[in-house]
């Protein structure tokens, strides 16, 4: 099954007009050696259904957040996504159609990026955004190239509070060589002003993420004022969502704002496709990596939309362009331009708000329990905070299955020296029964350690 | 009439899909926030209604040309079908509401699926390495040439060139400039294979690497692929694929076979997923044997009958996405590999090259060809003798337009002058192909007959011909620019 429609009188029709008897006869170029004797050793063409059932196996065998109350964040977020988005952005014209590389056809898909450009222009706080990057970590990297471009510096200052995953994409990128990356580690849970203001002149940008990896609300504020006092860029990460409650980096003078777009209408779906988002001055915009639309008028003088300032672009300027990406995650960005668009003001604020004050009553609930700490004491957190048990984070992870709760993410997994540290999200769709449930959870789990710690122990080694 | 901006269409008050009520006790934005970290001014979002906001995107949606309604054929970018089981499988919660940092045990049909796709795309490449975690063609460049560096640094000279032919798609030279090497390029010969002589020229003790693509962006296949290969082997410089064009012989070459070191796949194009308006893509970067230990990590084991990711990866560039790249592409793929299985793969390119060979039969009397014989999944056209009669390629492409049809990719390889490049996958019928033939004569004819019409198309489209310079010169790039654009007259 290839879906090809042919029969064989059409195919001896077609074969007749080029000219050949046999359409082996066309690729006759592929020298002998090279070619594929007989079929490749695979397995034979499988049903629909068949195909259908095997998945639905596979998918059986991941837990869901459909199934389990998912307390998972770190970037990726089980946020609710409306009905209506999934219907839009299944839809053919959408999903099967490429670059709009012929405007006069592809209105909708340029229109909908210039809608996009629109909205992440609002919701950072700055002057133009682009049609959208891969996702917020290659989003991170474009930043460090921009800074490194505008500024003829190499140097970035990276905080510990972003991604540590952007911050790995960060180094192999930084070893193509285009730039160098030094971190700044946290202080209780915060990006601390004290290096940035005496790493020197020669820095070109100090990249930091609002709220950070750790659930921490940063004063960006202080972060861009000391990055722009030793003439550096402000590179700010931001979480799309926290940005309806939160200040925008945009208003505090930075210079770039970019980020993960998944919490805004993506689904989870094992990490990708995501969307980075990436949003600069307007002085700036023939520095921007990344596709552009732009409004323009047709011969009759009717509104209507195009790719612009594509000299930017690889396929114009080659090894001189800005970037060398090529797509954008065009569907992706139309599923964060109708998450907006159906949201709106005030929905997404709801959203933001729902998370704040969700994430704040688990925290109320667990500071409760005898044993368990906060990582970062009271420094003030949106939808995510870093707890500290007093065993293994993953004993207790491992322990909420039962109760079909994944309870967060242990940072072991980033940094073995914090085996008992975990990370915990909480959005607008954990209900108050759901955090009840993870409050017992987490109560019995503790309750047993404190019970019968050499046993734990044991059950540990 | 144009279809209103949300921006335009938003009136105070109206609301989309709400939440459940707030059922913990509310503190305060102000109490658990400082005072100076709230946003003071909201975001101004549009505000509309959920039917409003269907029929905005719905009738958006309808000035789009896509696969579902007619032939698409642009050179290079493989518009076949996207089959709709594909997106259904892609969705089921077990695939699509899964957490990338749940524990593997948590997470063993997914990683299944990775490890199987990858299994396949082994055995149809011939070559032992395999990493999905880069998400477009673009990427895979990018990762394969840091592989590169990595492993000419540990052979003790990272060394500084990459040879680029004249006919290769502008990411080439781009990933090469990014990873800082030097472009080094070459002349094509009028078929648009290497120029061999051109080729023993550019290569030296500095030469780390090679990107070629093959077929090449002519639609031939590049017979001294071999040959190729051992130069560039010879010079201890590594050879790279530019999978754009796999969709000419799966099935029926091996790559791997022909020598090369890294060769990349589009799952977007070759594997059918759909294009989503210029992404999401899948990318897919293929190595020998001796460079698996430098792909980007984590990396997919399987242990009996269970699945992990490994990241004691010391070799390794690192990471270059933020998790394992585009899981819901790698889905779809899978899902249409064994929709084909072993026969399909192999027919899907016999019956592509069957399609570009017709179509090409039957318009090469009036479009003259870049070349002459047989060409393998596409093939170039120049508008020369139209150009004559006053009639560009871009004219031509824009009177496609008026018959409901896609135009070819323009200008493009640039080694063709007024290329029109032609690639109409194994998905278009005869029927198909034969209508897009028939209006690609139609407008030669209009060529010679009334040239007007064909430089003012197109005139049966949602907008006609669109002002590109006034775009760049004026830039409009948010709701926000269109107010104080009409603020200010």
């Amino acid at each position: 099954m290839s879906f090809v429609g042919r029969s064989d009188a059409e195919r001896r029709e077609m074969l007749e007009r080029i000219g050949v008897t046999r359409d082996e006869e066309l690729w006759a170029s592929i020298p002998a050696e090279f070619r594929v004797e007989g079929p490749l050793p695979l397995p034979a063409p499988l049903a629909e259904y068949e195909i259908a059932r095997r998945f639905e196996q596979w998918g059986e065998r991941n837990a869901d957040a459909g199934r389990y109350a998912c307390f998972l964040g770190g970037g990726i977020y089980d946020h609710f996504i409306p009905a209506a988005l999934r219907s839009i952005i299944s839809r053919s014209e959408y999903a099967t159609a490429y670059t709009p590389y012929q405007p006069e056809v592809a209105q909708g898909t340029l229109q909908v990026i210039f809608e996009y450009q629109s909205m992440i222009r609002e919701l950072t706080g700055m002057e133009v955004a682009n049609a959208s990057l891969y996702d917020g970590a290659t989003a991170a990297v474009e930043a460090a190239h921009f800074a490194a471009g505008a500024k003829g510096k190499r140097r970035m200052l990276c905080s510990a509070g972003v991604h540590p995953h952007t911050r790995e994409v960060l180094r192999t990128y930084a070893s193509a060589g285009g730039f160098d990356i030094e971190e700044i580690a946290l202080e209780n849970g915060r990006t601390p002003v004290g290096p940035i203001a005496n790493a020197g002149s020669d820095v070109a940008a100090v990249i930091w993420q609002q709220p950070n990896f750790e659930g921490i609300v940063e004063d960006g504020a202080a972060l861009t004022r000391a990055a722009h006092d030793i003439g550096a860029y402000s590179l700010a990460g931001a979480d799309p969502v926290a940005l309806a409650v939160l200040r925008p980096p945009g208003h505090d003078g930075a210079d770039v704002v970019f980020g993960e777009g998944q919490p805004i209408g993506v689904p989870m779906s094992y990490g990708g496709p995501l969307v980075g988002f990436f949003a600069i001055r307007k002085a700036e915009v023939r520095r921007l990596p990344g596709r552009l639309a732009g409004v323009t008028v047709d011969l009759d003088g009717k509104r209507g939309y195009v790719l612009t300032l594509q000299t930017r672009e690889q396929h114009i300027r080659r090894e001189r362009a800005t970037s060398n990406i090529c797509t954008n995650q065009g569907l992706m960005a139309l599923a964060n331009t109708v998450y907006l668009a159906l949201l709106g003001a005030q929905g997404l604020k709801d959203v933001a708000t729902q998370c704040l004050e969700r994430a704040h009553y688990l925290a109320d609930r667990v500071r409760e329990i005898p044993g368990i700490a906060f990582a970062h004491g009271d420094a003030p957190f949106f939808r995510e905070f870093v707890l500290r048990l007093p065993a293994p984070a993953e004993s207790f992870t491992h322990a909420a299955l039962d109760r079909k709760i994944l309870a967060g993410i242990p940072l072991a997994r980033f940094d073995r020296s914090r085996p008992n540290d975990l990370l915990v999200a909480v959005t607008e769709k954990r209900s108050k029964d759901d955090l009840d449930r993870y409050v017992d959870a987490l109560a019995s789990w503790a309750k047993a350690r404190a019970q019968s710690p050499r046993e734990e122990a044991a059950c540990q080694s | 009439m144009s279809e209103l901006t949300l921006s335009e269409l938003s009136v105070a008050g109206h609301r989309g899909p709400r939440l459940m009520p707030l059922d913990v006790p509310a503190k305060g934005v102000e109490r658990l926030l400082p005072a100076d970290r709230i946003r003071t001014e909201r975001a101004a979002l549009p505000e509309i209604s959920e039917p409003v906001a269907m029929r905005h995107f719905v009738n958006l949606s309808t000035l789009n040309h896509h696969i579902d309604k007619a032939i698409y054929p642009l050179g290079s970018c493989t518009m076949k079908y996207n089959p709709k089981l594909n997106d259904e499988m892609a969705r089921i919660p077990g695939f699509g509401a899964i957490h990338p940092l749940q524990p593997d045990e948590l997470a063993q049909g997914a990683l299944a699926v990775v490890a199987e796709l990858h299994e396949w795309l082994r055995v149809v490449m011939g070559m032992p390495g395999v990493t999905t975690q880069p998400v477009a063609g673009a990427q895979c460049e990018l990762t394969a040439v840091l592989m590169a560096r990595a492993y000419h640094k540990d052979h003790g000279d990272p060394r500084e060139e990459v040879i680029v032919p004249d006919s290769a798609h502008g990411t080439n030279p781009s990933t090469v400039h990014q990873v800082g090497y030097r472009v080094v390029q070459i002349p094509s010969g009028p078929d648009g294979c290497v120029d061999l002589e051109a080729l023993k020229r550019a290569i030296s003790p500095k030469t780390a690497a090679m990107m070629l693509t093959n077929p090449n962006t002519l639609g031939i296949f590049e017979r001294q692929v071999g040959t190729i290969a051992k130069l560039i082997h010879d010079a201890g410089a590594l050879l790279y694929l530019d999978g754009a064009n796999l969709n000419a012989m799966m099935g029926l070459a091996n790559p791997g076979a022909m020598g090369f070191d890294f060769a990349h796949i589009n799952l977007h194009k070759t594997f059918s997923t759909p294009h989503g308006g210029g992404g999401p893509g899948g990318g897919v970067l293929c190595v020998r044997q001796d460079l698996e230990p430098y792909l980007p990590s984590p990396v997919v084991e399987q242990d009996g009958d269970r699945y992990r990711w490994n990241y004691d990866r010391p070799q390794s560039i690192g990471r270059v996405h933020s998790y394992f790249g585009n899981f819901g592409i790698l889905v779809r793929a899978l899902c249409y590999i064994r929709s084909l299985g072993a026969s399909g793969i192999a027919e899907a390119s016999r019956e592509a090259i069957l399609n570009a060979n017709y179509l090409k039969a039957r318009l090469k009397d009036a479009y003259a060809a870049s070349h002459d014989g047989p060409c393998m999944h596409e093939f170039v056209l120049s508008a020369s003798r139209q150009k004559a009669r006053g009639v560009k390629a871009l004219d031509i492409a824009k009177r496609l337009l008026d018959f409901g049809m896609h135009a070819p990719t323009i200008y493009f390889p640039l080694i063709v002058e007024e290329a029109l490049m032609i690639e109409p996958t194994e998905t278009e019928t005869k029927a198909s192909l034969d209508a897009f033939a028939d209006a690609l004569l139609q407008i030669d004819r209009e060529s010679v007959e009334d040239p007007g019409r064909v430089r003012e198309a197109p005139t049966k489209t949602p907008v006609r011909r669109l002002d590109e310079g006034r775009a760049a010169r004026k830039l409009i790039l948010s709701w926000q620019d269109l107010e104080a654009e009409g603020a200010g007259g």
